[in-house]
């Protein structure tokens, strides 16, 4: 009806304004300060027209992230630890939602509601409450004496309390595209792998795994994106150095010093590196459902 | 298979019986067969809800510590909430003003994101012409970006840049709405999207076909059976504006525009913070709650009604048809 009708171009105009002014723009402001120059202030100088991008920063922010660079032991740590947090958050999660999804019965709209709650409490507030119960005098380590293991310093650049933390604060955003995903899987499919001779632990490898596998993507890029800018998590729970992510170096070249030059080329970095795993995960997603047609 | 029908040979074989859906085994049932009765599929699903709910609930009762500590309990008062004359939430202007900061910007961001969106959405799902792929493409990058990036472009270009609209928006409180828009929007358009594709095109069809203009069939048809969604996604923007720290803090200038999230992220590790700042976390938390339980409520009540107009709706088109 109406496809051509002007009225809707009228209606999408104000949020497309703001989307150009607001996006488009400042993702301009970007390039411009990561192509441009510094003056003696050591204030950026961006470079707005392409006839006058120096390449000098972006080649210094790209190499400073690979091995042997500078910030080599922030993308090392940003890489384990993103890889540590999407493991235990698949090995947690998927089985939280596959039972909520496919088997909690009467139960389901309680889990749900009680799943759903993490969402809303604020992410600084679940990582202040961590702070509390993981500092020296904490209940972690009074509980952990009692085995004989208090006494530990989690708070101060320990790698495994940061990927503790991250994990405690992306879980629910994995755990929410994987349920909608099982739950959306056509039941009769696994009574016909039933029918067909296949016992359950097979018709789970062989038929749920496969299925909820395009949702346990989207949950992984849910949490990978988001993970890649984090710089709070790691301020809050460690505080040191020795366990700096890219979000932290970004965070320290543009707002703690005098380099946003190379903290915009860093973004730049950051963005490349997205729009990679990004491509990679459209072209799965797209392989898979071409398969499935 | 034949049945044996010699009655001299008793001790052939039975006809195969079918297999026993569950084989008896010594083995537990449960561990045999993991995935037929989830017991441990359950006590992993409840111990992950404890280990999410339990921080937050023990950070919620520190606000209520009798002494200075936010990790040791020494007793329950109400101190650190309106009992400490210069500390307490009530009483410290520090608490009260990020408190007033935080939803004074979640209004203005519910104020302008939420209609942006909600035309947005809707001229989105139907524009068909040129433009309109970018258009799409566009509304998703804030969906798709870190915040940080984003935070970080706001930031440049608001510093950065010396051209109209950008030299008139100084950091601070315009900064902090503008940023939080931008975000706030993609959210809208996803919500009343789904929303859209829900009703269909039936309703508004119906209204062309009885003479209504493009105009009036959205004002009159279309945009009350969105009401719902609307109401939804400005309570998903207020929880969202209330939430947010990175865009917050990155367009922020000075202590008169500290939101609560900024006041957690610069004291939780600090050690003259008092329990306060629990306090005034679990405030957050409570409002926040209400808001999304409200976008719950109003989804639900809604739901019903137009579930009922509904049939309506599909019994009058069966007698415009006949």
């Amino acid at each position: 009806m109406s496809q051509d009708s002007p009225l809707w171009r009228w209606l999408a105009a104000p949020g497309v304004l703001w989307l150009v002014l607001f996006v488009v723009v400042p993702g301009y402001a970007v390039l411009a300060v990561a192509m441009g120059e510094i003056d003696t202030l050591l204030q950026p100088v961006p470079a707005w027209n392409p006839f006058e991008w120096n390449v000098g920063f972006v080649k210094e922010a790209f190499s400073s992230v690979v091995p042997g660079g500078v910030y080599w032991s922030a993308t090392r740590n940003t890489l384990l630890y993103v890889a540590a947090t999407v493991a235990l958050c698949f090995a947690i999660g998927y089985p939280v939602a596959y039972y909520i999804a496919c088997k909690a019965g009467r139960t389901k709209g309680l889990l749900l509601a009680l799943i759903f709650l993490p969402f809303w409490v604020s992410y600084l507030m679940r990582m202040l409450a961590w702070i509390g119960l993981l500092s020296a005098d904490g209940y972690v380590n009074e509980a952990l004496g009692w085995v004989g293991l208090g006494g530990n310093d989690w708070l101060n650049g320990n790698p495994f309390s940061v990927i503790a933390a991250l994990t405690y604060g992306y879980i629910p955003y994995f755990i929410l595209p994987v349920y909608a995903g099982l739950d959306r899987i056509d039941l009769r499919l696994l009574e016909a792998a039933r029918d067909l001779g296949a016992s359950r632990p097979w018709t789970f490898l062989r038929v749920t795994l496969p299925l909820s596998w395009p949702s346990v993507l989207a949950g992984i890029v849910l949490i990978v994106l988001p993970m890649f800018g984090d710089y709070y998590t790691n301020d809050l729970i460690s505080g040191s150095p020795n366990t700096n992510m890219l979000g932290n170096t970004v965070n320290l070249l543009v707002q703690g010093g005098s380099q946003k030059n190379l903290g915009a080329a860093m973004v730049l970095v950051l963005m490349t590196v997205l729009a990679v795993g990004m491509l990679y995960y459209l072209y799965e997603t797209n392989r898979q459902s071409r398969r499935r047609a | 298979m034949s049945t044996p029908t010699d009655p001299t040979t008793p001790a052939a074989p039975p006809p195969a019986a079918p297999r026993p859906a569950v084989r008896p085994s010594r083995i537990p049932n449960w561990m045999a067969n993991p995935w037929g009765r989830p017991r441990w599929l359950s006590a992993v699903t409840w111990i992950y809800i404890l280990w999410a709910l339990v921080p937050v609930l023990a950070a919620i009762l520190f606000s209520f510590n009798d002494g200075r500590s936010r990790s040791v309990w020494q007793g329950f008062s109400t101190r650190w909430w309106w009992g400490d004359e210069s500390l307490s939430v009530l009483h410290n202007a520090t608490y009260s003003d990020a408190l007033l900061h935080s939803l004074e910007l979640a209004a203005l961001n519910m104020a302008i994101a939420t209609p942006l969106g909600f035309l947005l959405a809707i001229g989105l799902d139907r524009w068909r012409g040129r433009g309109s792929r970018p258009a799409n493409f566009l509304m998703l990058v804030p969906l798709t970006t870190p915040e940080l990036a984003m935070a970080v472009s706001l930031l440049l270009v608001f510093t950065q840049l010396s051209v109209l609209p950008f030299s008139a928006v100084h950091l601070g409180t315009t900064a902090q709405v503008i940023g939080q828009v931008t975000f706030s929007v993609s959210y809208v358009v996803v919500i009343v999207r789904s929303r859209l594709a829900a009703i269909g095109p039936e309703y508004e069809e119906a209204a062309r076909d009885l003479g209504a203009s493009a105009v009036q069939a959205t004002r009159d048809v279309l945009v009350p059976l969105l009401l719902p969604a609307f109401l939804a996604s400005t309570l998903i923007v207020f929880a969202l504006s209330i939430d947010d720290f990175v865009v917050t803090q990155y367009m922020a200038a000075g202590g008169d525009t500290t939101t609560v999230p900024m006041l957690l992220y610069a004291n939780a590790r600090g050690a003259t913070t008092t329990p306060a700042l629990n306090a005034v976390a679990t405030i957050m938390v409570v409002v926040t709650l209400m808001g999304v339980l409200g976008a719950y409520l109003v989804l639900r009540y809604f739901g019903h009604r137009t579930e009922g107009r509904e049939v309506q709706g599909k019994e009058a088109m069966q007698d415009l048809t006949v």
